[in-house]
């Protein structure tokens, strides 16, 4: 079974000649078709370009062609990447037979890394979600119980990686879209500082907020897949022309001296007693191994749910007016003039959540009341980032859980706003530019998987992958699979 | 719990160029209504504070003036709902006209 591998490890095997590129697709292809009928990761299979993909770095090995860190290694994105030639929905109507005439930066990175794209996974439409229920298209499940969502937005980009229908994936990180969904299939999901990928060729959601990064099923993967996604790239105007650090290099396992805070304001309140324990036993190993606890506040952390809440569907309206029904997309039949064509196109392709959003940032941007919600919501981040600034001053990390609840079941949030208090640890991060992980540290006695997070300082992804290793290594839960996947 | 005026509701509607059906209008004057007033919350906080921008200072950068490879026009229309060689094909822009 070469699917359970890691990334890592199948990149090794494949450049030592011990197993070839196509063996990899073909086995994860046929776990693919075995599986995933019931789980619903997928909303496009590209066989056909996953086969040729695999057959030419088979045959530059063979010629003995440099290989790139992830040569052969099979991988499925979230579809918001764009990807040319190969759907590309954001899980919407309105995009739907899309077919891209260009490949992201992100995609285009993996690519020149020698990286197989499997497909395309799942997700909320336009990432607008916490359970990826907002999908157009289908329902994902949570592989380490049925009855449960697999977290979302990225739900397809958690569940294929936890149930290993793919070798590791990318996901996009808007208020915890990749953190909340790792933490409830049991993965690793990193957000990069603000700026560390270049969004160019990412369906564009909250352009402030928005960050892609990797999900996968160890810390040394997450490290693998972020390094090649990073950098500089002049197509996008917020990316940050910064270093980018060997990040497997920080997994030395050595945390003698680190300063971990812990929020008081992220274990009070509503938190699942068996959430605030295992994540309260993850602090406990980060101790013995040599590191300091340190109790801090993050005194505005209740204000991020609102604060968030104005700025994403706010940049979200903005950035959702391109789908007019005319350049690309689906077009509403029998249009009187062209504000009926954009009217009937748009309400006709946007799904309840998306249109939701939509009026609240129009409304919250219309003339007279900008001060009074996103200027004000943006002196909010301010003082969510203060907040964090001042932490800096006495600790190298801060410790939370990811999330209140472990996963919850399909259909149990009855209202929106029920539905993004699932956010609510995840948010600040987005807010304040900063980088952050989940690694799984514990499962509920229902079986189903808690997530620990680590938030750092803007650019230091490399100190929270070395904690995160950490507290992986301890809690020893990489060999558990969900049943019936294993 | 506040709900909204249906008129304003049309209103932002119509901003936002999106068409509702009315029971879409009906629902949401509550829901729109319950997010909003999550809201108030930010309007008590005392915030003497520059609005931020980004996580990491950043300068404005600018690309040179030259011209570089795009995609060629046939390509960047191909996915039009209605196209006309390499144009995209509106309808009426006023409203009455043919």
């Amino acid at each position: 079974m070469t699917e359970w591998l890691t990334a890592t490890e199948t990149a090794r095997r494949i450049a030592a000649g011990e197993l070839t590129a196509v063996k990899a697709v073909d086995a994860y292809l046929a776990r693919i078709a075995k599986h995933d009928g019931e789980l619903g990761a997928y909303l496009a299979v590209d066989a056909e370009g996953a086969r040729a993909q695999a057959a030419s770095i088979d045959a530059a090995r063979a010629a003995s062609a440099p290989l790139g860190p992830l040569a052969g290694v099979p991988i499925a994105l979230k579809d918001v990447l764009v990807t040319r030639g190969l759907a590309t929905t954001a899980a919407s109507q309105i995009l739907g037979g899309w077919i891209p005439p260009y490949d992201g930066t992100a995609v285009q990175k993996l690519r020149n890394a020698g990286a197989v794209i499997l497909g395309k996974l799942n997700c909320d439409e336009f990432a607008m979600g916490s359970s990826t229920e907002n999908s157009a298209y289908k329902k994902t499940k949570n592989p380490w119980d049925g009855s449960r969502v697999p977290g979302g937005s990225s739900g397809g980009s958690s569940s294929a990686v936890a149930a290993a229908l793919c070798s590791a994936s990318l996901g996009t990180d808007t208020g915890g879209s990749i953190r909340q969904p790792a933490a409830f299939c049991g993965c690793v999901g990193i957000k990069p500082t603000y700026g560390r990928v270049s969004r160019w060729g990412v369906v564009a959601f909250a352009s402030s907020l928005d960050q892609v990064g990797p999900l996968a099923r160890s810390v040394a993967d997450a490290a693998l897949l972020l390094e090649v996604i990073c950098g500089f790239d002049p197509h996008d105007s917020t990316s940050l022309d910064e270093p980018v650090p060997d990040f497997r290099k920080a997994l030395t396992g050595d945390i003698a001296g680190l300063r971990v805070g812990i929020p008081a304001e992220y274990f009070a309140g509503a938190i699942d007693d068996e959430v605030r324990s295992a994540v309260q036993r993850a602090a406990a190993i980060l101790q013995e191994k040599g590191a300091e606890l340190v109790d801090i506040s993050l005194p505005h952390t209740e204000l991020a749910l609102p604060a968030y809440y104005v700025v994403a569907p706010a940049e979200a309206s903005s950035n959702l007016a391109r789908y007019d029904g005319i350049r690309f997309g689906k077009a509403a039949e029998g249009a009187r003039d062209l504000l009926d064509l954009y009217q009937r196109s748009r309400g006709q392709g946007f799904g309840p959540e998306v249109k939701r959003r939509i009026m609240v940032g129009t409304y919250a941007l219309r003339s007279g009341y900008y001060d009074a919600y996103y200027k004000k919501a943006q002196q909010i981040r301010a003082l969510i980032k203060r907040d964090f600034d001042k932490a800096w001053q006495h600790v190298d990390v801060v410790l939370t859980p990811t999330t209140p609840t472990a996963a919850f079941r399909f259909g149990s949030k009855s209202s929106p706003v029920d539905m993004y208090l699932a956010d609510v640890f995840t948010l600040s991060c987005n807010l304040a530019g900063l980088p952050g992980i989940s690694v799984p540290c514990g499962f509920t006695t229902d079986g189903l998987p808690i997530g620990a997070q680590l938030l750092g300082k803007p650019l230091d992804e490399a100190t929270l992958l070395r904690t995160a290793h950490v507290i992986e290594s301890a809690v020893g839960l990489a060999d558990r699979r969900p049943k019936g996947l294993a | 719990m506040p709900i909204l005026p249906r008129k304003e509701v049309e209103e932002i509607a119509l901003l936002a160029r999106l068409h509702l059906e009315p029971d879409e209008i009906e629902k949401m004057r509550v829901e729109l209504g319950a997010i909003l007033d999550h809201f108030t919350a930010l309007a008590a906080v005392d915030t003497d504070v520059a609005p931020m921008t980004h996580a990491v200072p950043l300068e404005l950068r600018l690309r040179p003036d030259v011209p570089e490879p795009s995609l060629p026009a046939e390509e960047a229309v191909r996915a039009a709902p209605a196209k006309e060689g390499q144009f995209f094909v509106v309808p009426a822009i006023l409203p009455g006209d043919s």
